[in-house]
C-alpha cells in the first residue's frame, strides 16, 4: 500500500493555475514577440502551431500521466517517478535530472525575478518622482547594467534600491516562505491570486498600448500599426548588404510603399540590395522551425521536471487531460494574445523598427521597454503594472522550481517540510549567491541557462516522451491519461505520442545541438563551447562545477536512501 | 500592418483566445470522469 501523499491540490482549478503559473513567465511577454518578429508572424505561427500540437501538448500530457501514476504509488519526485515506472536500479539516477534542472534554474531565475521586482518598485517611485523616468534607451541600458552588475563581478551586491541585492533577498525569502506553506496553502494559493491578477493587469497594459496611436507626429511611421505589422506581417522586406547581412527591415501598411521605401534605402547604401522573404521561403528555413519549436518547448515548461511532480499530487479519479490542455491554453493566451500584442507594438511606436530590431530578450524587456513606458502618457503607472506582471509570472514559475527538490528530499530522506525547505533553502541560497556575485556580462546566469535551462531540458524531454510511449507503454499511458478524464483525446494522438513527437523532438534537438554547440553553419564555435574549451573562462567552468556539485549531491542522496532500497529489496 | 498581417494576427489571437475560453468553459461545466470508455482503451502497444 502506497503511503498517502503528505499534501495535495485543493481543487482542479488550483492545479491548473499552478501548472499555468509555472509555464507563464518572462518568455511569454519578451521572448516570444522577438522570436516571431524575427521570422515574420505568418511563417512563425504555422511552425509554432504545429510544434504546439506535436511537441508541447504530448510531452505535457505524458508528464501529467506519468506523474499522477507514480504519485498514486507514493512517489512525488522525478527520481521516484522514474524508479516507479522503470523496473531497473539505475532508473532513479536518470530521473534525478528532473530535480537537477529546476534546482539549478531556480538559482538564476530568482535573480531575474529580483530584477522584475526592482523595476516594479522603480516605476512606482517614478509615478511620484518624474526624475526617475528613463529619457533614452541608453539611459535605461546604463541603469540596467548598474542594477544587475554587468560591468564587474560583485558590483550588483550593493545595499540600495537601484541594485539587485535588496530585491534578491526579498524574493529568496518570499519563495522559501511560500514553498514552506506547501502545495495547497502555498503554491496553489499564490497562483489562484497571482494568475487572475496577472491577466487583469496585462489586459490593462494591452488597452494602453493599443490606444497609443502615433505618439510622435514627427515620426509618423512609428506607430502601433507598424509595430503590429513588424510582429505579424507574414513576409519580410529587408535591405541587406553585399555579404547578405541585414542592414534594415522596412515595415509599412502598404506593401507597394514598403517595397519602394526599401529600394530607396538600398539605392542610398553602397552595395545594398532589397531582399524579400516570403512566408514560404521562411518556412523552408530550418532556423525558423528550430526557433518555433524551441519557443513552444520552453514556453510550456515541458521537460523541466515540474509537471511530473505537480501531477503526482493529483487524485486518482481527477481529470488530467482537460487540466493539461487548459494550463497549456492559458500559457498560449498569455503568450500570443497578450505578449504578442503588447511588447513590440509599444516599442516600435516609440523607437521605430530600427530601434527595436536585434534586441534580445533581456534587451527588449529591460533596456527598451523601461524607456518606452517612461515616454508614454501615464507610463510610470503602466510600467509598474507591466513589471508587476513579469514579477507575478516569475514567482509562480520560481515556486514551481522549488517543489521538485522539496519532493526529492522529503521522499529520499524521509524528512518533513521544515527540514527539506531548510536544506534546499541553504543550497539554493548558495547557488543564487554564486550567480549574483559572478555578474560580469551575466556570465554565470547565461552559462547555466544554456547548459541546464536549454540543453538538459531537451535531454529530459526526450527521455520522458520515449519513456511514456515505449517503456511505460502507450497502452498504459493512454489509459492513465484518461482515467477520470473530463474529455477524450482523438485517437490520432496515440501515434503522435509514440512516433511523431519523439521523432520531431530528436530532429529539433540534433539541429539545435549542431548549430548551438558544435557551431555548424557558423564561422566559429558556439560561444558557450568556446568559453569552456577555447578560452577556459573561469566563471563558465565554475558554473559547470555548480551543476556537478548539485548532481552528485542529489545522486548521493538517492543512493543513500532507504526508501528506494526497500522497494528494490 | 498589412491586410495579410491583420489576418495572421486575427487567426492566431482568435485561436488561442477561443481555445482558452473553451477550456475554461469545459473546466467549469465538466466534472472529472465524464469520458466514456472507447475502442482506443482496449488497444495495447
Amino acid at each position: 500500500m502506497a503511503p498517502p501523499p503528505r499534501d495535495s491540490w485543493g481543487s482542479r482549478l488550483g492545479v491548473i493555475l499552478a501548472v499555468a503559473g509555472s509555464a507563464v513567465g518572462l518568455g511569454n511577454f519578451i521572448r516570444f514577440p522577438g522570436q516571431a518578429a524575427q521570422f515574420g508572424g505568418g511563417a512563425f505561427m504555422i511552425a509554432y502551431a504545429i510544434s504546439f500540437l506535436i511537441i508541447g501538448l504530448p510531452i505535457g500530457w505524458a508528464e501529467w500521466a506519468m506523474g499522477r501514476y507514480a504519485g498514486q504509488r507514493g512517489y512525488h519526485s522525478a527520481a521516484g517517478v522514474f524508479h516507479c515506472l522503470i523496473p531497473w536500479r539505475g532508473s532513479k539516477y536518470i530521473g534525478v535530472i528532473g530535480a537537477i534542472i529546476p534546482l539549478v534554474i531556480f538559482m538564476y531565475y530568482v535573480v531575474i525575478e529580483a530584477w522584475t521586482l526592482g523595476y516594479t518598485v522603480r516605476f512606482v517611485r517614478a509615478i511620484f518622482d518624474p526624475a526617475l523616468r528613463f529619457q533614452t534607451v541608453a539611459d535605461s541600458q546604463a541603469y540596467f547594467g548598474r542594477f544587475v552588475g554587468s560591468a564587474a563581478d560583485g558590483s550588483a551586491l550593493r545595499l540600495d534600491l537601484d541594485s539587485l541585492l535588496p530585491w534578491l533577498a526579498v524574493v529568496v525569502v518570499v519563495n522559501l516562505v511560500l514553498i514552506y506553506r506547501g502545495i495547497s496553502a502555498g503554491i496553489q494559493k499564490v497562483c489562484e491570486i497571482g494568475m487572475p491578477v496577472l491577466l487583469v493587469l496585462s489586459l490593462l497594459v494591452l488597452a494602453r498600448v493599443l490606444t497609443l496611436g502615433t505618439p510622435d507626429p514627427a515620426f509618423p511611421e512609428r506607430n502601433v500599426s507598424t509595430g503590429l505589422g513588424y510582429m505579424w506581417n507574414p513576409g519580410k522586406t529587408l535591405v541587406v548588404g553585399e555579404d547578405g547581412g541585414k542592414i534594415a527591415e522596412v515595415v509599412d501598411a502598404d506593401a507597394v510603399r514598403q517595397r519602394e521605401r526599401a529600394e530607396a534605402m538600398a539605392a542610398a547604401t553602397p552595395g545594398a540590395r532589397v531582399e524579400r522573404r516570403t512566408m514560404l521561403s521562411q518556412l523552408a528555413d530550418p532556423d525558423l522551425w528550430l526557433a518555433a519549436a524551441g519557443q513552444i518547448f520552453f514556453s510550456l515548461s515541458v521537460g523541466f521536471g515540474v509537471i511530473l511532480v505537480y501531477a503526482s499530487y493529483v487524485g486518482p479519479r481527477d481529470d488530467i487531460v482537460l487540466s493539461g490542455l487548459t494550463a497549456s491554453a492559458t500559457n498560449e493566451f498569455c503568450e500570443v494574445a497578450l505578449g504578442g500584442l503588447i511588447t513590440l507594438p509599444a516599442a516600435v511606436a516609440f523607437l521605430g523598427v530600427a530601434g527595436v530590431a536585434g534586441q534580445g530578450t533581456f534587451g527588449l524587456g529591460f533596456n527598451v521597454l523601461p524607456m518606452v513606458f517612461s515616454a508614454m502618457p501615464a507610463g510610470s503607472l503602466f510600467g509598474a503594472m507591466f513589471f508587476l506582471v513579469l514579477f507575478i509570472a516569475a514567482i509562480t514559475s520560481s515556486l514551481s522550481m522549488l517543489q521538485p527538490g522539496i519532493a526529492l528530499l522529503e521522499e529520499a530522506l524521509g524528512i518533513g517540510r521544515k527540514g527539506s525547505v531548510g536544506l534546499l533553502g541553504t543550497l539554493t541560497a548558495l547557488g543564487t549567491g554564486f550567480v549574483a556575485w559572478f555578474s560580469r556580462d551575466l556570465k554565470a546566469l547565461d552559462t547555466l541557462d544554456f547548459w541546464v535551462g536549454t540543453f538538459l531540458i531537451f535531454v529530459l524531454a526526450m527521455i520522458q516522451i520515449v519513456l511514456f510511449g515505449w517503456a511505460f507503454g502507450i497502452g498504459r499511458g493512454w489509459e492513465e491519461l484518461h482515467r477520470g478524464g473530463a474529455i477524450r483525446l482523438p485517437g490520432f494522438f496515440r501515434p503522435i505520442f509514440r512516433y511523431v513527437c519523439p521523432g520531431f523532438l530528436v530532429t529539433i534537438f540534433v539541429l539545435w545541438f549542431l548549430k548551438n554547440v558544435v557551431g555548424l553553419g557558423r564561422t566559429e564555435p558556439s560561444s558557450y563551447v568556446a568559453d569552456l574549451f577555447e578560452k577556459g573562462e573561469p566563471v563558465a567552468w565554475l558554473s559547470i562545477g555548480v551543476v556537478l556539485v548539485v548532481s552528485v549531491g542529489l545522486a548521493a542522496t538517492i543512493a543513500s536512501s532507504k526508501r528506494y532500497a526497500d522497494d528494490e529489496a | 500592418m498589412q491586410p495579410a498581417g491583420l489576418l495572421v494576427m486575427a487567426i492566431s489571437v482568435g485561436t488561442v483566445t477561443a481555445l482558452f475560453f473553451w477550456c475554461v468553459w469545459l473546466v467549469l461545466t465538466r466534472p472529472s470522469g465524464e469520458v466514456e470508455q472507447g475502442p482506443d482503451d482496449h488497444r495495447r502497444s
